[in-house]
């Protein structure tokens, strides 16, 4: 039996007329970590709020860990964990008062379950006494994981745990996540961040309230219907206008260093040419592997 | 070549705290430069200084060509701002934001009128420039935003964080914006936590604790480190870091 | 307050004991925010200070010192008597001169004077001979409050005179109207005030204070997860509430020190009544305030919703400032409903009056039955969703 189950759930807002969830199923299995990966008004937040019954759906159904949203949403709240997006904790409060105050919300002593939290902990020990407005973005993630891990939770939601946070701290907290997988507990999590939906089991790609694709990002990223390749230029600009007028271009467009592109009848000779001829100097042109933000796109493009 | 942004030694202080600590650098025309840096690290606090918001401790600065201390004013003129957290006026519509805006950066009527309507045109809103700006998915919500802080014309842009949270598609297509007003003489000054949006600039500097540490383009960096990615480089200067937010 | 006692004293099997030290954790939680928060708790204790030494000193509807001059055209014994009383009255601050009429009408239109009392020459023989005679008052109206009470205090001074006079004399038939002003003989604005003000200030407060604070929590977005958690969703509200309460007593007993020994104002009932009567009176607001927080999103809204709501009603319906006698009907029903009416009479049955519980049963139940009703109907209108 799946940690958690969703069956067609829809979710409007406005009376109507804003779609914020549109027919969306999935399953997570026990123990995995799974993302749900999306820009700003995907629906991520919705899907959360109605998997940790805040809200309710206006159709379909979900259970999580076995209990129905609507139906039995006490005893899903007596055992999730749920850090929702923004959340900024108890600013007046210190790290310690905060943990202590979520424990025993939840019926719970900090001692009983500190092995699963002293990773974490460790890092922001130091600064128990600090008030939890004081710490940084960084050190407030990581108690924030804290407090909601602090009661055990056999499922975790974390709603945008990583962003407006810096690349170094994001990094770090996926490695906290990671090592949580060890103690069973079922993770999800939703970013608007495609980087970090390889450090999933699983994930499901969600734009404007609909499912793009779920999978494991390594089949997302074999799935990928078209050949890829990465161009460089010294001039990023000039060489994206040269490659959109190219009559066999598929599909180009920035991606960091290089610009990705894909050609309908691929021919690294026939494209060099191409580029040379309207004066691109230095082409490196070669086949890369796709990313997940790869495969994001063309699913946009559709 | 121009040189739009000057500064010297630029200092901020707040009692002991040192949020910006001898900043020294230089922005020329036409330049994408990008200001990278952790949260806490004095990335707003400079930007602060250099948009004239806030009086720097010490150090001198020029905004193209205006004094930092004495020309605030000019200098608030000749620049754009857009950030996450200010943009549009939800619920005006999109015609009504682009005349207000035109209408504070001091564009006369004749030039409200064909600015605006090139803009519309050009980001493909004749159909919406009578609807709310609540209604616009939030991409079209950032393209006229930036097009909105650029409407009269300055010689920098400010952007703040420009892209938090907008799909990859949509991103690509600011950042097209971008390029295309540098190709027209703009200077863009942008702060960003994408990595590869940093390979898009010219040149950018990482700020650590206050100073900055590393300040070249993107290639030259990755060489001088050593490294493969701006990731890692971003990584490698950030991970000491002993300030947060 | 008898369903909380109930509620604490309900058996729920094992997880009583939970339920207890859940509660006192958010207790601890709230007293850590509330006196955390210095600029607040500024306001808390130095509104109630300062409006009770404002409205105690600076703001009477009493009219003192008021400039008057006196014409003395008879000089003699008679008049120099009556000046000498309105002179010793604290009053006025009178100026004797010499003006004819038009003068006088400069002085007014000046501004320099309030009200003027001119004696005719021959006061006194006429008094003597033909056993009347007559004093000009004359005052100034355009403030018409201020005139009134000016002639009124000048008549009554000429009035205890006339007494005086007659008392000697063998008129047969006297009718002395004999007045006694009960509770509060020397007509002692601060005896209307500090019941107000007291009711003002813990309205305010309580309202005010426990509605934003609530609604706080739901905008930091603290309050989903309280939600998604296996309290009880009164817990947070109840354990709001209960700083205030306390803090609020202080701002009583703060209010009562100040207004016994720098204004003067004496208790005459019983201290403990005083104080349980204010109980009652503030977990009436902390209701209302907790009403007002389950039915708002928004700090802002609530802050508006006390302020407006509460503040202007209380000031308009609760009888201090305006009598409640003298609106139409249809206002005065609705100043029922408004608990600071109530409470405004209470504390001055209990500190003027002296009445002890069975003088003001009535009130006390009709606010026991407000806070109750206010407390079922927020009960029922607890969101346990977001939506």
């Amino acid at each position: 039996m799946p940690a958690v189950q969703l069956n067609n759930l829809v979710k409007t807002y406005n009376k109507g007329t804003v779609k914020a969830v549109s027919d969306v199923s999935l399953s997570v299995e026990k123990g995995e970590i799974f993302g749900l990966i999306g820009p700003d008004g995907a629906g991520k937040t919705s899907i959360f709020r109605m998997l940790t019954t805040l809200l309710l759906p206006d159709s379909g159904v979900a259970w999580v860990d076995g209990f129905e949203i609507v139906k039995d949403y006490r005893q899903i709240r007596n055992t999730v964990g749920y850090m929702p997006g923004k959340f900024s904790l108890y600013q007046d409060l210190t790290v310690e008062e905060n943990l202590n105050f979520f424990a025993t919300v939840f019926g719970t002593t900090v001692k009983e379950n500190y092995d699963l939290i002293k990773d974490i902990y460790i890092q922001i020990e130091k600064f128990k006494t600090r008030r939890a407005g004081k710490l940084s973005g960084g050190m407030k993630q990581k108690l924030a994981l804290c407090c909601a891990l602090i009661h055990k939770p056999t499922v975790l939601f974390l709603d945008e745990p990583t962003t407006g946070v810096d690349p170094v701290s994001r990094k770090e907290f996926w490695e906290m996540l990671k090592r949580l997988k060890e103690q069973q507990i079922t993770i999800l999590v939703s970013t608007p961040y495609m980087d970090e939906a390889t450090m999933c089991d699983r994930i499901a790609l969600i734009q404007t309230g609909k499912i793009l694709s779920i999978d494991t990002p390594e089949n997302i990223i074999r799935n990928y219907p078209d050949e890829l390749y990465e161009v460089k230029s010294e001039n990023m600009y000039k060489l994206l206008k040269s490659l959109e007028g190219y009559d066999q271009i598929l599909n180009c467009y920035a991606f960091g260093e290089f610009a990705h592109a894909s050609f309908k009848t691929p021919s690294e000779a026939d494209a060099k040419r191409y580029l040379h001829e309207r004066g691109i100097q230095n082409v490196v042109l070669r086949r890369t592997v796709p990313t997940i933000e790869d495969c994001f796109i063309k699913f946009l493009k559709n | 070549m121009n040189t739009v942004i000057q500064t010297d030694k630029l200092t901020k202080r707040f009692g002991d705290f040192i949020a910006a600590n001898e900043i020294t650098l230089q922005v020329h025309q036409g330049e994408i430069f990008g200001f990278l840096g952790a949260n806490g690290a004095g990335k707003t606090t400079t930007m602060r200084m250099l948009c004239g918001l806030s009086t720097p401790t010490s150090g001198t600065a020029t905004i193209a060509g205006f004094d930092v201390y004495r020309e605030t004013e000019k200098i608030k003129r000749n620049i754009g701002y857009m950030s996450q957290k200010f943009s549009l006026y939800d619920d005006l519509t999109v015609m009504e934001n682009i005349r207000f805006f035109g209408g504070i950066y001091g564009l006369s009527d004749q030039e409200l009128k064909d600015k605006s309507q090139a803009l519309v045109k050009r980001l493909g809103l004749e159909k919406e420039s009578n609807k709310l700006v609540s209604s616009l998915p939030l991409g079209w919500k950032q393209k006229l935003s930036f097009s909105v802080a650029i409407l009269h014309d300055p010689a920098i842009v400010f952007l703040d964080e420009p892209t938090g949270g907008v799909d990859p598609l949509t991103r690509r297509q600011f950042w097209n914006l971008i390029y295309e007003a540098a190709e027209r003489g703009l200077t863009v000054f942008v702060t960003t936590h994408y990595m590869d949006e940093a390979e898009y600039c010219n040149r950018i500097s990482i700020m650590v604790d206050g100073k900055v540490e590393a300040l070249d383009s993107p290639a030259n960096l990755k060489k001088n480190f050593g490294l493969n990615s701006m990731d890692d480089v971003f990584y490698q200067l950030a991970r000491g870091a002993k300030r947060g937010d | 307050m008898t369903c909380f006692t109930s509620w604490r004293e309900e058996p729920k099997e094992a997880i009583k004991f939970l339920n207890m030290k859940q509660f006192i954790t958010f207790l601890k939680k709230e007293f850590a925010h509330v006196l955390r928060d210095r600029k607040t708790l500024l306001i808390l204790f130095g509104m109630p200070i300062a409006q009770i030494l404002i409205f105690g000193f600076a703001l009477t509807n009493e009219v003192k010192n008021s400039s008057i001059i006196i014409v003395d055209h008879a000089k003699d014994k008679s008049s120099q008597l009556i000046i000498e009383k309105i002179e010793a009255s604290q009053y006025f601050e009178v100026e004797k001169t010499i003006l004819n009429a038009d003068q006088i009408e400069k002085a007014f239109r000046e501004g320099t004077i309030k009200a003027a009392v001119v004696f005719p020459a021959n006061f006194d023989s006429n008094l003597a001979h033909e056993n009347k005679s007559q004093i000009q008052i004359i005052a100034d109206a355009s403030d018409p409050n201020i005139a009134n009470t000016l002639t009124n205090y000048l008549s009554a001074i000429v009035q205890d005179y006339q007494v005086e006079l007659t008392d000697n004399s063998l008129n047969p038939y006297q009718i002395v109207p004999q007045t006694r002003m009960l509770y509060n003989p020397q007509l002692k604005g601060i005896y209307n005030f500090v019941p107000g003000v007291m009711a003002l200030v813990l309205m305010l407060v309580c309202v005010m204070m426990t509605a934003v604070s609530i609604v706080r929590e739901k905008e930091m977005g603290t309050m989903e997860i309280l939600l998604v958690s296996p309290f009880k969703p009164m817990l947070v509200i109840v354990s709001k509430a209960v700083p205030y309460l306390l803090l609020s007593l202080i701002n009583v007993a703060i209010i009562l020190l100040l207004s016994v020994f720098v204004l003067q104002l004496p208790i005459n009932g019983s201290i403990l009544l005083l104080f349980a009567e204010s109980t009652l009176f503030i977990i009436t607001c902390l209701t209302v305030g907790i009403f007002i927080s389950v039915k708002t999103d928004s700090q802002q809204v609530a802050m508006l919703i006390s302020l407006m709501g509460m503040m202007l009603p209380t000031l308009l319906f609760s009888g201090f400032m305006f009598p409640i006698e003298n609106m139409p009907i249809a206002l005065q029903i609705i100043s029922n409903v408004v608990p600071a009416k109530w409470f405004y009479i209470i504390v001055k049955s209990i500190m003027i009056k002296g009445l002890g519980i069975s003088g003001i049963w009535k009130e006390t139940l009709i606010l026991a039955g407000i806070t109750f009703s206010f407390l079922v109907v927020s009960l029922k209108s607890f969101k346990i969703r977001l939506a």
